[in-house]
């Protein structure tokens, strides 16, 4: 399962992603023209600061009446004929869906885009039960041939170029003309791939929003993958976390119109697909069983915390990915978790707890780009903010796993003494005379810090003197 | 899982927070029925839908003319109203068939042997370009997906402004389908180098008639 870790992996992992060159001018490229695609999607800053007022306060109240719409929501899709099933952590989640797929004897699956399922692990665990899965999203199929995981929420392939992609097909379909045409490549893909629709025995699919009024979920896409994949093969099977769920059907165009265009900078994507039940006895085709697995893995406990539970409004559009100068810079796979970029340092460590996710709220530069661009209002960089406060001073109560973990005792001593130093007047001016008499001795390397500057020096006189002389300081 | 259930809600209930006010939904922009079309039409376009305007009968015509033209032998409607008008006029050159079967009977042909469907709709939206389909026992839901090339009769009175003026106008919150569509424009995918490449999974053409 994919885990930040210490800070020393995650550094590592950083080193090894700059040192990529051609990955980097991948991710620079991409991540300009989606910035620019967003931009000219949502020109006017009043307009979106109304827009996304509303849909935080749709989310904000969806998440208030969380277990209540849950009940609801379970009670009409049971109506509807959907089966739901409730699990606590990823192991329950891939034990469901196999349970679910050796009930049907279904030996191979077509998958549609899910990062919950990517959570889970889910491809891993079904292939170690013998069941063949093909991702059928064009990006997840290409990091699947990779034997990678996604480097984007949204654009899972987003860091290879068309000549890796050309190769990675050419060693997976060698019986197939190779080409380094874009074009040529996308066919290829839906060559390869339509067979798989036609035989596959079940699709398993994600969810991108949960309506409780009518008991429907609710899928968006481009590529046609997630349609077919959730209504060719005679079992489907979804799966999502438990936050995804809003009250009313009306709800639903204000979010879905900031989800695309923050996502691409499309005002709607090919395909919203509204599924409220499997195949009735009249129709001739769909799934003849729908289930949708409802996922905890650390949603709850999130959701209990009043500092934190914000981060549930998200609605996974990569806005803050997109817009995030240490993403741009060091890609998806440096993070080395699930959820990369803001969203991944503010989700990850929650999920994963401090001690191992905990070092993604370090690869964040404060410079609040992702909370401007967040379509439901996250304030992304304060809470990123708060979890480091909470890494090694929590609040007494803190039910982050971890809390407190990361603190340094040598760091601590250190803050302590500056606090004592600082909080006296003649403390403090004792300390400033001591260091400017033995400023030489500052030293002139300071670690990380000294790499591209230059270490600071007391300077000659403090400004203690000249400002008391002047009058302005006792 | 019950117990996984209620372990689950119980975490959720631990606690209780004001449930914010969400405002009133935005009203929808009157405008005329010419002015939607336009709308529409632009919307479409914009992400390579095709858009044709017809006199009411004048589809089948279209029809004749066209799909032997675009190399279409293989044309596959529903058991509805728009298959018995096409049994009733066939179009030479160009074979008709008829979902009107259980899908597992005829997969591969299905996948590998129709160049077209066709399908009506329930209506469209103006604001995106976007087509409103419920598929059923007369159209079901593969007949405007696996087929290269999709066409859509659309009725020209039925265009509603935005996706809001259209869930409350059809009522859809009252009762949805198995499986309800909003499709603009053809698949397309962005996922290599973010180039724009159309017909990944879905169909790489659609051609809206708009009726009327
Ligand atoms: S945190 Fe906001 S910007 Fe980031 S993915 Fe979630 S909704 Fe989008």
């Amino acid at each position: 399962m994919n885990v930040p870790g210490s800070m020393t992996t995650l550094r590592a992992r950083v080193r090894e992603a700059l040192g990529k060159a051609p990955v980097r001018r991948n991710f620079r490229a991409a991540m300009d023209g989606i910035r620019a695609k967003r931009a000219a999607a949502l020109p006017d800053a009043t307009d979106f600061a109304q827009r996304r007022a509303r849909a935080a306060a749709i989310r904000a109240r969806a998440l208030a009446r969380l277990p209540e719409l849950l009940e609801r929501l379970e009670q009409r899709l049971e109506a509807n004929g959907i089966q739901v099933h409730w699990a606590e952590d990823a192991t329950q989640a891939n034990a469901i869906v196999l349970d679910l797929l050796h009930r049907a004897g279904a030996r191979s699956v077509i998958k549609g885009k899910s990062m919950v399922s990517e959570e889970t692990g889910l491809n891993d665990a079904l292939g170690e039960a013998g069941v063949a899965v093909v991702e059928s999203d064009l990006g997840e199929y290409i990091v699947q041939l990779a034997g990678e995981p996604p480097s984007h929420i949204v654009a899972p392939a987003i860091h290879k170029n068309r000549h890796e992609v050309a190769a990675l097909f050419q060693a997976h379909h060698p019986q197939r003309e190779a080409t380094e045409d874009i074009e040529g490549l996308t066919a290829e893909a839906r060559q390869v791939l339509r067979r798989r629709f036609a035989q596959a025995d079940a699709g398993i699919s994600g969810v991108n929003f949960l309506v409780a009024e009518t008991g429907t979920l609710v899928l968006v896409e481009n590529e046609g993958n997630g349609r077919l994949s959730t209504s060719a093969p005679p079992l489907h099977i979804a799966i999502t976390g438990i936050e995804k769920v809003i009250e009313r059907l009306d709800e639903l165009p204000p979010l879905l119109d900031l989800l695309t265009r923050s996502a691409t900078g499309q005002p709607i994507t090919t395909y919203v697909n509204f599924i409220s039940g499997p195949r009735r006895a009249d129709e001739l085709d769909g799934p003849r069983e729908v289930h949708l697995v409802l996922l905890d893995n650390g949603r709850a406990r999130i959701h209990a915390d009043p500092l934190f539970a914000d981060t549930l409004r998200c609605i996974r559009c990569g806005s803050c990915i997109n817009h995030c100068p240490v993403y741009v810079q060091v890609g998806g796979h440096a993070y080395g978790s699930v959820y990369p970029g803001p969203i991944g340092a503010l989700l990850e460590p929650q999920r994963l707890g401090l001690e191992a996710g905990g070092s993604l709220t370090s690869a964040c530069t404060l410079c609040g780009a992702c909370g401007d661009v967040c379509p439901v209002a996250i304030p992304l960089p304060g809470l990123i903010n708060q979890l480091r406060a909470e890494g090694v001073e929590p609040r007494p109560d803190s039910p982050l796993p971890d809390a407190g973990r990361l603190r340094h005792r040598g760091e601590a001593l250190l803050w302590r003494l500056w606090a004592t130093i600082y909080a006296h007047p003649h403390r403090y001016r004792w300390l400033a005379r001591l260091l400017t008499a033995l400023r030489r001795l500052a030293p002139r390397r300071l670690g990380a810090w000294t790499r591209w500057r230059e270490a600071p020096r007391p300077a000659a006189r403090d400004l203690h003197r000249p400002g008391a002389r002047s009058g302005v300081l006792r | 899982m019950n117990e996984a259930r209620d372990h689950i809600l119980k975490r959720l209930r631990t606690v209780r927070r004001e449930a914010p006010d969400t405002g009133a939904p935005s009203p929808a922009t009157g405008a005329d029925g010419e002015t939607l079309i336009a709308r529409f039409r632009a919307a479409l376009e914009a992400v390579r839908g095709e858009v044709h305007r017809l006199r009411d009968g004048d589809w089948v015509g279209w029809l004749a003319r066209e799909l032997p033209a675009r190399g279409v032998g293989n044309l596959l409607a529903g058991t509805g109203e728009i298959g018995h008008t096409l049994q009733a006029h066939p179009i030479p050159g160009v074979t008709l068939h008829r979902y009107d079967r259980p899908v597992e009977d005829w997969k591969d042909a299905l996948f590998d042997h129709i160049d077209a469907g066709i399908t009506g709709c329930r209506g469209a939206i103006a604001a995106t370009g976007s087509l409103i389909l419920w598929p059923g026992p007369e159209e079901p839901r593969l007949l405007s997906l696996v087929p290269p090339l999709h066409i859509v009769l659309l009725d020209a009175a039925n265009l509603h402004a935005d996706l809001a003026t259209a869930i409350r106008s059809q009522g859809w919150a009252q009762g949805l389908p198995t499986n309800a569509l909003l499709i603009t424009g053809p698949s397309k995918t962005a996922d290599i180098e973010q180039t724009l490449t159309w017909g990944i999974h879905g169909p790489r053409e659609l051609v809206v008639l708009i009726l009327g």
